[in-house]
């Protein structure tokens, strides 16, 4: 009996050992994202995109955990620090917003872990406060508005108006905007409030500026309403703005008062390469939807994260980092790779909404607005 | 700075006021009569929008939609005010906050998980979109005009209801001394009822018509309740007519401050400056205004129960 116990408790240990060691193999990917409230729909496709690339992958040793951040810093560090110390994840990633990247990040990163940012990208993240482990695969948050800038230049408009928010990443795009803008004198800039919805006395002022085209940053449903009343008002200017507010849900929203709108994205749905039609094609299968810039962000991501487990598992830091650094993955938005900071450089492409097959607004290609942009903070960044 | 942007800014601040007005009223009713502090005024006002839009979108009419959508808002107000406001009645404030804030959330969560994340189309229906002449050269989008005139429309019926019919009487007899209107053997809890789905019926009013202009989306509702209990508080909780002057005072000072304080600061600034900080404070404009009303005036302009 008792040599029977032995073998028993023997055997037990056995699989406790095996079961341990294919938990060391074994990557933990820890997602926190806005699943729920305003603006969740970016979190909701940075998932979508993401959970596509590692079906397709077909690796059964990645484990995903997503937990929500309902758009708070201080729920999204909670999140982190439980991610980190309980579920003791190798990679973190997902969040949308820059206000709660700058909660989560620089902690995370310094305890060792990587963080692969999906989509906010703000300026210090990206200068004073870079890090090794961390890489942003989507944009540093100037890059859309400079693009912008610079392709309002090129069309030879003469008097833009700008308007964007009263917060940080709303002067982050107005001085973006600017710094790549020289073409003339700007008809009027205005701060808005963050949040709101009755646009009524900017556009008015608007009207009575000799503005030739109008600029705007006004993310989620501060666009919707924008758009909207600047259609209704009768006001006939041309508007220009970053994809932010023109993706596919909130064109849907928007409705034909987007119609001619033209924007700045690093990605488009029908950009000419073979990854991003197979890309487009299986979300819209799997989803039944048609992706956002978001959800291109989340799939590169993730790829990204697959192409370097090709190389090495994250517990061998060194390895793992440098082949992260070398982005060898096939990227939706054809050539990508990081600059010193981690920052993508990329082209920057500009899209007109036009109304398509069924009447329903939608994004078109139109070209580059800038070759191989890289962000500006580069050099504040001392790695 | 000329004349027809004058007029122009002031049709905004009037636009925007009425429409605080229907969420100001109904709550500020709701607080007179049943003296309750309703946090999820705002859930109605989004349960409104997104009815209509949803019918609108299934039904391919506005004017359907906007029924539908007052309807719903305020058949959800009698549920609530059913199940859980009623409850709430005899226990403190700070009880009845709690109470209607978890409503919120389960209305936001509720509503996401019925529509889905991602805002819904709701446009302004065609006989009205477009813009009409205004003197002086400028042009004017008739939705607004419309808003204008609904929001005097229902404070006309509303002064009427409540000044001249038998139910208005029972409303002000339940503002003054509400132990004796149910001694006096009036139906109370009917009353409640009644009043309860009134007031979100004029919320989910306004969130319709909103909803056209702005974005139809969850948590729509927070930052329109935010300014109407602004509104209650200069005007007096319980007042109807404290809630007309101050959803026009408020309108008109919100509009009017956001469009000249940047301009009135670009006098001694460079205008990047200005307009960061004649934005920032014009957004504490209305809060300032508060302050200095309630410093003269502590129960609002027009207390109730003076």
């Amino acid at each position: 009996m008792k040599k029977l116990t032995a073998v028993g408790l023997g055997l037990l240990m056995s699989t406790g050992l095996a079961s341990f060691q294919a938990q060391a193999d074994e990557v933990k990917i820890g997602m926190i994202t806005t699943l729920s409230g305003g603006g969740s729909h970016l979190g909701v496709d940075i998932r979508d995109g993401f959970q596509l690339a590692l079906e397709q992958s077909g690796r059964d040793d990645i484990e995903l955990l997503i937990k929500d951040d309902a758009r708070k810093p201080d729920v999204a560090k909670n999140l982190a620090d439980e991610f980190i110390q309980r579920d003791k994840v190798d990679i973190l990633t997902g969040i949308v917003w820059s206000n709660l990247a700058m909660a989560v990040v620089p902690s995370v990163v310094r305890q060792g872990v990587f963080y692969l940012s999906p989509n906010a990208g703000p300026s210090d993240l990206a200068g004073r406060l870079c890090h090794e482990n961390y890489f942003n695969v989507a944009w540093q948050n100037n890059n859309l508005h400079e693009a912008m800038g610079a392709y309002m230049q090129q069309q030879g408009l003469k008097k833009p108006f700008i308007l964007a928010p009263n917060y940080p990443a709303g002067t982050d795009a107005l001085e973006g905007f600017k710094s790549r803008y020289h073409g003339g004198e700007l008809a009027g800039e205005i701060y808005t409030q963050l949040g709101q919805t009755d646009y009524a006395a900017e556009i008015a002022q608007i009207r009575a500026s000799d503005a030739d085209s109008v600029f705007f940053f006004l993310p989620g449903g501060m666009g919707i309403a924008f758009t909207k009343q600047f259609h209704g008002s009768g006001v006939e200017l041309p508007l220009f703005g970053p994809a932010f507010s023109f993706d596919e849900i909130i064109l849907g929203a928007v409705g034909e008062a987007a119609i001619g709108v033209v924007n700045t994205s690093q990605w488009a749905y029908d950009l000419d390469n073979p990854t991003n039609q197979a890309f487009v094609e299986s979300f819209r299968e799997a989803y039944g939807r048609t992706p956002t810039l978001y959800a291109s962000q989340g799939f590169d991501t993730a790829n990204l994260i697959l192409s370097a487990l090709e190389t090495a598992h994250p517990d061998d830091a060194d390895a793992f980092r440098e082949a992260l650094r070398a982005a060898d993955f096939e990227s939706t938005r054809g050539e990508f790779r990081f600059g010193k900071n981690h920052h993508p450089i990329q082209d920057i492409y500009v899209r007109t909404v036009v109304a398509g097959d069924n009447g329903q607004p939608t994004n078109r290609l139109v070209g580059v607005a800038v070759e191989d942009m890289q962000d500006v903070f580069v050099d504040e960044c001392r790695m | 700075m000329t004349l027809s942007l004058l007029f122009e800014q002031l049709l905004n601040g009037l636009q925007l006021g009425t429409m605080l007005f229907l969420m100001a009223s109904g709550l500020t009713l709701v607080f007179g009569v049943m003296g309750l502090i309703n946090l999820a005024h705002g859930s109605f006002y989004m349960v409104g929008a997104f009815v209509t839009a949803w019918t609108a979108g299934t039904t391919g009419s506005f004017w359907v939609g906007l029924g539908a959508g007052i309807l719903a808002a305020a058949a959800v107000g009698a549920v609530v005010e059913l199940l859980v406001i009623r409850r709430l009645y005899h226990r403190q404030h700070l009880d009845q906050v709690l109470a209607t804030f978890a409503l919120i959330l389960i209305f936001s969560e509720g509503t996401r998980w019925l529509f889905g994340s991602s805002p819904l189309w709701l446009n302004v229906p065609e006989a009205l979109s477009g813009a009409v002449a205004l003197p002086g050269g400028s042009r004017y989008p008739v939705f607004r005009l419309v808003i204008i005139a609904v929001g005097v429309l229902v404070a006309v019926a509303l002064f009427l209801l409540i000044s001249r019919t038998r139910l208005g009487m029972r409303i002000r007899a339940g503002e003054s001394d509400r132990e004796m209107i149910g001694a006096l053997g009036i139906d109370i809890a009917k009353l409640y009822t009644l009043v309860f789905a009134l007031g979100a019926a004029l919320a989910g009013l306004a969130g319709s018509m909103i909803g056209a202009l702005q974005s139809v989306q969850v948590g729509m509702g927070e930052p329109v309740l935010i300014l109407a209990f602004v509104v209650i508080v200069i005007g007096g909780i319980g007042s109807i007519k404290g809630a007309l002057i101050g959803s026009l005072l408020v309108g008109l000072v919100d509009t009017l401050g956001r469009v000249f304080l940047p301009s009135l600061f670009k006098l001694f600034m460079t205008p990047a400056e200005a307009s960061g900080v004649g934005a920032a404070l014009a957004s504490m404009l209305i809060y300032v205004l508060m302050a200095i009303i309630l410093a003269f005036k502590p129960k609002g302009l027009f207390a109730a129960n003076d």
